[in-house]
């Protein structure tokens, strides 16, 4: 499957849940879909198309907090991204850990670090400060004027 | 329910001096689960690269890792460089490439030494460090420094490998290579290591697809997976060579891929010093006036896996987000797959052998029963357990 191929069939499948597509090379896509389809999504990436989980970066922008989900076809060396942009007030988005392990640790990671909220993720226990932080303070979000 | 009694390994690693706690539940010898935790030196690297030039990354990046230092400038610049739309010039991609071997053969001769060690196979230790001493040296000689070598840029590299430099550095490599060969047969044929290491801490297809691990951990278990060869950067896509796989997915098969690279990553050190030869001396750089409103993705295949740089940029001088992910993030994982059902001696071995530089025996904590308070194994005593099996099994195949 070449990055055409790829969109092509990501176009035809959540058609009612994609509100853009960016093919910035041949090896780089940015697809931006709604939360709410995140897990079936996913799910068509890493178990029918065979895509590799690589991480999620989370962002706290003027928008909102976005998560770009990074996926990785080896076999053609794209690099995917799927863009959600979630709620500034309460960023929540179903968590891909019962899917695989991969974003088990990245998903506790930007809970602590954004304050995301991970539904159903198996273990949403802190990752780095092991309770040394205050609760409900998030140092990597961004204060907008 | 049997009582499980709680083996802490850390919270410090000495020997790579990283912080990382393993707590091993264990029934009698047997581990039963395993926990990590982490971040009590959380450097919080992603926000201090917010408030720093794009320039100045390059040097706190290069800090994340002692070990493969380049690996994570190399995605950082392949992260900008994809933003900034730049191409740099064939003599940049041969010196970086070799930079980034270089530094793979003394990553994955530390490694060995240290998996010796672990063992209490001291031989193969001194043995790999000694021959790791002329890789480090010929870095000095190339950039100045024996680790943390301040090359990369955007656009390029900060030093050319002048030509004049090429015999002694062929010189050194003829060694290496005979060296390496060496000590690879003793490694792979050496009955007492093929005992400790075959079958243990094994790691299936399945399991590496499921914690998405990378590098020699992923293709020890037979995933085929090596960035230099699915997204090709630098003068990967200039040279010959083969990824090298192994399906037993145990710490043998670890070792052997790690081994086995080593050849491969000499050869292309061999072909990026002809590729110097035919490319003209100080053409290293290429000028990026500025860095465009965008984001890129930048990889890198450092000696322990993929390292994945996501950069976001505002058209200004730095980057407004900056996400970093070390090959060890995804193979720490794998650990609660390779070590449970092992024996405590074996899980040692199996936790060193995604190569996070765990022969941090003299750190091993005391072990107590978390009921009585009594104290069970000390750390000496920890250590003497991996020696005496070594020893055993020495004596074992001797008769």
């Amino acid at each position: 499957m070449n990055t055409d191929q790829v969109i092509g069939k990501l176009r035809e499948t959540f058609k009612d849940d994609i509100t853009e597509v960016l093919k910035k090379s041949e090896k780089r896509a940015v697809v931006t879909i709604s939360p709410g389809a995140i897990l079936r999504v996913a799910e068509y990436l890493y178990k029918t198309a065979g895509l590799r989980f690589i991480i999620a970066s989370a962002l706290h922008t003027k928008r909102g907090f976005e998560i770009h989900y990074h996926f990785s076809l080896d076999a053609t060396g794209l690099v995917l991204n799927i863009h959600v942009i979630l709620d500034q007030d309460n960023p929540q988005i179903e968590s891909l850990s019962n899917m695989f392990n991969a974003s088990n640790w990245i998903e506790r990671e930007m809970h602590e670090l954004f304050g995301i909220n991970f539904l159903n993720h198996p273990n949403q226990e802190k990752l780095i400060s092991e309770g040394n932080w205050a609760e409900g303070v998030y140092p990597y979000r961004k204060e907008f004027k | 329910m049997s009582k499980k009694t709680l083996i802490p390994i850390g919270p410090y690693h000495p020997l790579q001096e990283e912080p990382e706690l393993f707590k091993l539940f264990c029934d009698g010898e047997i581990v039963k689960d395993i926990k990590w935790e982490t971040g009590y030196n959380h450097r919080g690297i992603e926000k201090l690269s917010e408030s720093k030039t794009y320039e100045q990354v390059f040097f706190l990046v290069e800090r994340i890792c002692g070990i493969c230092s380049t690996s994570h400038p190399f995605a950082f610049a392949n992260a900008v460089e994809e933003i900034a739309g730049c191409e740099i010039t064939d003599r940049a991609k041969y010196i970086r490439s070799f930079i980034g071997e270089l530094e793979r053969i003394h990553s994955h001769l530390l490694w060995v030494g240290l998996a010796g060690h672990f063992l209490g196979y001291n031989t193969v230790f001194m043995w790999a460090w000694k021959y790791r001493e002329p890789v480090l040296d010929l870095f000095e000689m190339i950039t100045g420094n024996r680790n943390s070598y301040a090359m990369f840029k955007v656009g390029g590299v900060r030093r050319d490998i002048e030509n004049n430099k090429i015999p002694a550095i062929r010189k050194v490599i003829d060694d290496l290579k005979k060296k390496t060969d060496l000590l690879t047969g003793a490694v792979m044929d050496d009955p007492v290591i093929h005992a400790r290491t075959k079958g243990v801490g094994v790691l299936t297809k399945q399991d590496v697809l499921d914690y998405a691990a990378v590098g020699p951990t992923a293709r020890a278990s037979g995933v085929a997976i090596d960035i230099r060869k699915d997204d090709p950067y630098a003068a990967y896509p200039l040279v010959n060579w083969k990824v090298i796989t192994a399906e037993a997915g145990d710490v043998f098969a670890k070792a052997q891929v790690r081994l086995l690279e080593m050849f491969e990553s000499i050869s292309i050190l061999e072909q990026c010093i002809s590729g110097l030869e035919k490319t003209k001396e100080g053409e290293v750089n290429v000028v990026v006036k500025e860095i465009p409103e965008g984001h890129g993705a930048g990889r890198a295949e450092a000696p322990r896996g993929e390292v994945f740089h996501y950069v976001v940029s505002d058209g200004s001088n730095s980057p407004v987000r900056h996400k970093i992910r070390a090959p060890s993030y995804v193979n720490i994982a794998t650990f609660k797959k390779a070590c449970v059902g092992q024996t405590i001696a074996d899980a040692t071995i199996s936790l060193a052998a995604v190569d996070p530089c765990y022969c941090c025996t003299e750190r091993l904590a005391t072990a107590y029963d978390r009921q009585s308070g009594r104290r069970i194994l000390s750390a000496k005593e920890i250590i003497d357990l991996s020696i005496a099996r070594t020893s055993e099994l020495k004596k074992n195949t001797k008769q």
